[in-house]
């Protein structure tokens, strides 16, 4: 198994520990008050402005701890060079993933059409945005695998 | 019109070079040593530069290292 597609496959439990981890935290102060109220807002404006900088240092703080890991384990460092099939195959994924991402935010939209309350449209946004990380390195794992 | 198929010489051409290594024309052509094996498996057609890049490291011409067959030539 190449460098690449153990990092997809790093990627990928990363996101997925991460944003769990991070939302079973959240979920536990979800505010006990009308779907409606100003508080319900508040929480949710919160929970994805403080995802954010979460998921940056924690992606940061595990790619480190891999690299240093898969050079003691196997004696194999990260790449230098960032070649054209790598860059082909990174665009390809994040292709994939923005169509997911898009199809998340419009079944989002459209739980406010059939009158969901807003917390149903917060969670597929949240949803939207772990399936399209997830398709990401999914993707990515593949067309390393594949050769292209 | 058919698929076209780009063949490449590289294995042979690797082992005529003093059995240059996939590392080491990898390392001098700029790329991973994954993108190389993908290119000799036919899996990953490299750009045109790339291309070039490789035929220059063997120092022969880009129709010596890769060929180019289109299958509906063949039907014609």
């Amino acid at each position: 198994m190449s460098y690449q597609e153990k990092r997809a496959i790093v990627s990928l439990v990363n996101s997925i520990v991460v944003t769990g981890l991070y939302s079973a935290v959240m979920l536990q102060r979800y505010p006990d008050a009308s779907p409606y109220s100003v508080e319900v807002f508040h929480y949710w404006g919160a929970f994805f402005l403080i995802l954010i900088p979460v998921s940056i240092v924690a992606n940061i703080v595990i790619d480190i701890v891999f690299t240093i890991l898969s050079s003691i384990a196997v004696k194999e460092m990260a790449s230098s060079i960032t070649d054209e099939r790598d860059k082909l195959i990174e665009l390809r994924a994040t292709r994939i993933s923005l169509y997911t991402f898009a199809v998340g935010v419009l079944l989002a939209m459209g739980s406010l059409v059939v009158d969901r309350p807003p917390t149903t449209m917060f969670i597929l946004l949240i949803g939207a945005g772990v399936v399209s990380a997830i398709t990401r390195d999914i993707s990515q794992f593949y067309f390393y695998r594949r050769g292209s | 019109m058919g698929k076209p198929l780009i063949s490449n010489n590289i294995r042979k051409l690797r082992f005529n070079h003093d059995e240059m290594t996939q590392q080491a024309l990898a390392d001098k052509v700029g790329v991973t040593r994954q993108t190389i094996i993908a290119i000799e498996n036919a899996k990953y057609f490299p750009s045109l530069e790339l291309a070039f890049r490789v035929a220059r490291a063997f120092n022969l011409p880009l129709e010596e290292v890769f060929s180019f067959e289109d299958q509906s030539d063949n039907k014609a």
